[in-house]
């Protein structure tokens, strides 16, 4: 187990430089920050020049690339245009879109494995059906028009919750945008554990349960839903980085000042460090999360063992 | 036992989510002379900095810190002496200027001559890079401390001299009689020691001479200002205090205002206009400001500026509907432009509508001048504009859709929106525009030398489309060395009729100031600037 | 550690015969739908009848009344694409403002959008782009991820360490960042800009379906058989493993069409999507959806319309992958 993991860590180091590297140059090809700063106005040429100069942007994009990491490496991950440490903005991001995360993970894994379950006994039944058709209409449903729609009923109309969520981001305000984010997932995760589900309610080991009499919930619970879930916890142990990059949209409307609100202002401001601090932190996620599924799975299926 | 403790320490998690969640609900409204509203806000881009700020977030909170040597009215836009006692010269090229006594800093320390020469020589200083330090070229010995190029020989500049503890002088480098007037710009204000010795600290938390103070600022959501009671200008604020709150999408800020999470909203995006006046009633305003839209011609490219293409620009213009584009897309909010200034400056501030038929949609004219004129580049034209802020992408393609209709083609004209406005202002400003691009211009002050010299002067400061014409130039050098102000307007005036015959930038509209308000609030209004007049804000 | 199981490190482990499915997708972690895929794979390997598999597919498909409903309606959206003109007679570009978000009318039956388009016209006429956008997208991204990620699953080793590596960096870079920087360099106002970006972010997810399946179907006994038999590697891979591996691949292409349609209209409201003359209705809906209030109508074709093509294509590769799927006959 032990090994398994240190292994597994050490893996990460190229790909954590290589995306790096790559998310520094996408960066440096959206072109120079500095014209922006200056608004609608032309930007003085000597002032300009000073502020390249300070940001290193006068220099080769490797000559960049390698201050920058070496920088990282001192704990230093440069600073936002309105003078912020990146690093002071991750510390007042990353809490609120964890949040958001755990919302959104909480909704799709409850609904959607409840709504799987639900289909996948009844397959072909009109509930099974139902639900099917209503799935994928959430999956062909961009999140943007989601977000608008539900900030209208619920918020605007309704009036039951609030339609932005305040900058203490309490657990309360987060559900509506947590819903809209999980939605796609949700509809991923109900069509997962139904296929599993009908695929093991199949199986001799079921049979087995039902024929020696247990009744039909414990059969369900203990052996059945045990078994169908590696897929579903595949699912949303990579989804959890995806939630969490792929907040941008969902953030913007409900006016949350998350990770993924900071991503969008580096980006629209072409600002490297911000962006290029972000998302390795992003990428560090994604791979412990991917860590952390292979691991759940030792749990869920005794024949597999980490040494 | 054993066995319970996940389930119970699982609980109490649970239990003290739910109670942190019930405890930090919003506080109960007060009203009164001490009510506190809250408004809209967006993240500045740069720190705030009088110097470094040029946009109009920032500049909303240095107008509540902030009192400089003038202000310029909020109704009417006339530069009002503020801490300035009196600004005098002889010769239009040396100005003394004495302060009001009693002025002071809400950290206590008191507004002295050296607060203004100071904040000046910091913000002119190249090793300071802030970005209005042009606004400082006029005075003597700028180009030794902000040289063009490599390093500066000064500290300071000596075009500034203390005199004594109220009163200091300013020598340009050529007479400039309109420049006091240029004194209310927010890079003008004068700054405490304390910006000096804690630069820092400052920036966590300005500290200024204005009717507000700022309790605390948490960097990219928000700022909370309090009346400041040590203040004794003429304008104390008649609230509380102003809690800003800052918002992604304008969109979700109108929401927010009507399901009354929040009491002003100072830009209404145009998609909500539809119903605004249902949704609030009288509770909204929307009033001319210092604010035009114009398309810009890349001069700088010979099929654009070949001799008869004036002909093709000035039909271009005459096939845009304006009048239906502002009303079906902005809602009345934008009003159609006849010349290149603004209605806000007023009949006296030089505002005519000089740019008579150009202005006028006339699709048979405009087929028959574009033709004259040999017809659009290579049969087409590509507007480009930034598309991640405002409604640019609806105009563009109502834009687009006019001019096809007025020409009878059904894609001569295409859009090229932009995603991020770093990358669209790259562009412009390395010239690498093919054809009209968008060009959205606020006065910094309300002169009608704003709209013309910096925009279409040969070199002019912001001349993206280098547009260059000797007659112009002589009529622009020629009103600013004229003593009076009033006399220097008809110069000006006759120069935008030398822009009326060339066109070198389509004016669009003029883009008015919106805001709508809860039910607390009276007294609501905005300035020339489009930004709130937060002090007048009454909350009932 | 006899059960150790980490094919990225250890491929020569991982084709052990108690190589486990779900495992074998494990390491890369990665796109759910998947490790089901890996999971049929597997139960594909069981040659219990002398049909083949497809013949078996085939003969079950024409009397599944979801299949060919699903069929019927994609061969409608398949037609109007090709000849928009045969049911909307208007021009989707003649727009007159003064009918801005005017409701519906004779001669216009969904009504009027901001710029005063006709939104029936600019609906019939949108499918073509976003058909091509959605089935381009999908056969790139399956072509590609498919071949990298069989080789991958096959040849293991460097390869496939390489290639895993590579598609983690591609999956930690946010579509928005993406899309701001690859796509705002282009001005051509074709589909192909955009398909090129969704295949260059989307082939990773199916490079991990296609390799976890490979991975499962190679320890399959009749492909442990073929080997023995001194068949060649290439002609084992072509001949026996991909065959059965590529029904996953498929089944998650068909969920992943439905998506990249909707990530076009995500492109478009960022700003970056497909341009104007370009009619699609990723333009409409995130030209719409601000407009929720004011003009509903303007939402409510276009989006139908999208989620009904999705529903379609759904549908057709559920169809087709319960018909795959001997277990669930």
């Amino acid at each position: 187990m032990g090994r398994y993991v240190i292994r597994r860590a050490l893996q990460m180091v190229p790909v954590f430089l290589g995306s790096t590297l790559l998310i520094f140059v996408m960066v440096y090809a959206l072109g120079d920050p500095v014209a922006a700063l200056f608004g609608d106005k032309a930007p003085d040429p000597a002032t300009a020049a000073r502020i390249r100069h300070d940001l290193y942007l006068d220099q080769p994009l490797w000559r960049q690339y390698l201050h920058y990491m070496g920088q990282i490496l001192h704990g230093d991950f440069g600073s936002a245009f309105n003078g912020q440490p990146v690093t002071e903005l991750m510390a007042a991001a990353f809490p609120v879109t964890l949040k958001l995360t755990l919302v959104a993970v909480v909704l799709e894994a409850v609904f959607g494995i409840a709504l799987g379950v639900a289909s996948g006994l009844r397959r072909g039944r009109p509930l099974d059906t139902g639900l099917l058709a209503l799935t994928l209409i959430v999956i062909s449903v961009p999140t943007f028009v989601s977000g608008y729609l539900l900030q209208l009923v619920f918020g605007v109309k309704l009036g039951w919750t609030r339609p932005s969520v305040s900058p203490a981001a309490r657990l309360d305000e987060l559900l509506l945008p947590g819903l809209v984010l999980a939605l796609v997932s949700l509809a991923y995760v109900t069509r997962l554990s139904r296929t599993s589900v009908a695929e093991n309610a199949r199986a001799d080991y079921v049979r087995t349960a039902v024929a020696k009499g247990l009744p039909r919930h414990r059969v369900v619970s203990r052996h059945l839903l045990r078994n169908s879930l590696i897929p579903v916890v595949t699912f949303i142990g990579a989804d959890i980085g995806a939630l969490m990059g792929g907040a941008i949209v969902t953030e913007r409307i409900f006016n949350i000042h998350g990770v993924g609100y900071q991503l969008y202002q580096g980006i629209l401001r072409n600002n490297a460090p911000t962006v290029v601090g972000f998302v390795t932190v992003l990428v560090i996620v994604f791979l412990l999360a991917n860590l952390l599924v292979d691991l759940l799975y030792a749990v869920l299926d005794p024949r597999i063992r980490h040494a | 036992m054993r066995k319970a403790a996940p389930a119970a320490w699982a609980a109490c998690a649970v239990a003290a989510v739910l109670a942190l969640a019930s405890c930090t609900g919003p506080p109960a409204a007060a009203g009164g002379p001490d009510g506190i509203l809250t408004s809209s806000w967006g993240d500045p881009q740069n720190p705030i900095e009088p110097a470094n700020t040029n946009e109009v977030q920032g500049g909303k909170v240095l107008d509540m810190v902030f009192r400089g040597l003038k202000r310029y009215d909020p109704r009417t836009g006339e530069a009002q002496d503020m801490v300035a006692q009196s600004i005098t010269t002889a010769d239009a090229r040396t100005f003394t200027v004495t302060l009001k006594p009693g002025w002071a800093f809400s950290d206590g320390e008191p507004v002295t001559a050296r607060s203004f020469t100071d904040a000046w020589n910091y913000g002119a200083h190249v090793d300071n890079t802030q970005n209005n330090a042009p606004f400082f070229a006029d005075i003597e010995g700028y180009d030794q401390v902000h040289p063009e190029s490599g390093k500066p020989t000064a500290k300071t500049m000596r075009g500034l001299r203390v005199t004594g503890e109220r009163t200091f002088t300013a020598t340009l480098t050529a007479p400039y009689p309109a420049w006091p007037d240029t004194l209310g710009y927010q890079a003008f204000l004068p700054l405490p020691r304390a910006f000096f010795t804690d630069h820092d600290g400052w920036l966590d938390k300005p500290v200024g001479n204005g009717p507000y103070r700022i309790e605390s600022y948490a960097k990219g959501s928000g700022m909370k200002l309090r009346r400041w009671d040590g203040y004794r200008g003429p304008d104390q604020a008649r609230n509380g205090g102003v809690d800003l709150v800052v918002y992604t999408d304008s969109n979700t800020a109108y929401t927010d205002l009507m399901a009354g999470n929040l009491d002003l909203v100072d830009d209404i995006p145009a998609t909500q206009l539809k119903f605004v006046k249902s949704d609030l009633g009288d509770r909204y305003t929307n009033q001319p400001a210092l604010i035009i839209q114009t398309l810009v011609f890349p001069m700088y490219r010979k099929e654009w500026a070949r001799p008869g293409m004036e002909k093709v620009r000035r039909g271009l213009s005459m096939a845009i509907d304006r009048e239906q584009i502002t009303r079906r897309i902005y809602q009345r909010t934008r009003t159609p432009a006849d010349d290149w200034t603004s209605p806000a400056l007023g009949d006296g501030g030089g505002y005519r509508a000089l740019c008579g038929d150009a202005c006028r949609y006339d699709p048979a004219a405009a087929r028959r001048l574009i033709a004259e004129g040999g017809g659009l580049p290579g049969g087409r034209l590509t507007l480009t504009s930034n598309v991640d802020t405002g409604s640019h992408r609806a105009w563009m393609d109502a834009v687009c859709n006019s001019v096809n209709n007025a020409l009878g083609k059904r894609t001569a004209c295409t859009v090229d929106p932009i995603g991020t406005f770093a990358d669209f202002r790259n562009r412009i400003t390395s010239y690498r525009m093919s054809g009209p691009f968008r060009s959205g211009w606020q006065a910094d002050y309300p002169l009608i030398q704003n709209f013309l010299e910096p925009l279409y002067r040969s070199g002019g400061s912001s001349n993206h489309g280098k547009f260059s014409d000797q007659a112009f130039d002589t009529l622009v050098d020629t009103a600013n060395a004229r003593p009076d102000p009033a006399d220097a307007v008809g110069d000006f005036q006759a120069a935008e009729r030398v822009l009326a015959a060339q066109m070198p930038a389509i004016p669009l509209w003029y883009q008015n100031g919106s805001a709508g308000w809860s039910k607390r609030l009276t007294g609501v209004a905005l300035n020339q600037f489009s930004v709130p007049v937060y002090d007048r804000i009454t909350v009932v | 550690m006899p059960d150790t199981r980490d094919p990225a490190a250890d491929p020569d482990d991982a084709r052990s015969p108690y190589g486990n499915p779900h495992e074998a997708v494990a390491p890369t972690g990665g796109g759910g739908a998947l490790d089901l895929a890996a999971g049929e794979a597997g139960t594909l390997g069981a040659p219990e009848r002398p049909r083949s598999l497809w013949s078996d597919a085939r003969h079950q498909l024409a009397r599944d009344p979801v299949f060919l409903l699903s069929a019927l309606l994609i061969a409608f959206l398949l037609f109007i694409a090709a000849w928009p003109g045969a049911l909307a007679s208007g021009d989707p570009l003649s727009c007159d403002l003064a009918l801005s978000q005017e409701g519906s009318r004779p001669g216009a039956p969904f009504g009027y959008d901001t710029q005063g388009c006709d939104v029936f016209t600019r609906t019939v006429y949108g499918a073509r782009a976003s058909i091509t956008v959605g089935v381009c997208a999908t056969l790139g991204t399956a072509l590609l991820g498919g071949v990298l990620g069989a080789l991958a699953g096959f040849f293991g080793g460097w390869w496939d360490a390489l290639l895993s590596r590579l598609a983690d960096v591609f999956f930690g870079i946010p579509v928005i960042l993406g899309g701001l920087v690859l796509l705002s360099v282009v001005t051509s106002s074709t589909v192909w800009p955009v398909v090129g970006f969704i295949v260059l972010l989307g082939w990773p997810q199916v490079a991990r379906i296609a390799r976890g399946a490979v991975l499962a179907t190679a320890q399959a006994d009749y492909v442990q058989a073929a080997r023995a038999l001194g068949a060649g590697r290439g002609r084992t891979l072509l001949r026996h493993v991909a065959p059965n591996a590529v029904a996953p691949v498929i089944v998650v292409a068909t969920i992943a069409l439905g998506t990249y349609i909707a990530l076009e209209a995500t492109l478009s409201f960022l700003g970056v999507g497909l341009r104007p003359p370009t009619v699609s209705w990723g333009i409409d809906i995130s030209n719409a959806a601000p407009q929720i209030r004011n003009a509903p109508h303007m939402l409510l074709w276009p989006a139908g319309a999208l989620s009904l093509t999705v529903l379609a294509f759904i549908l057709l590769g559920d169809a087709v992958r319960d018909a795959l799927d001997p277990k669930l006959r």
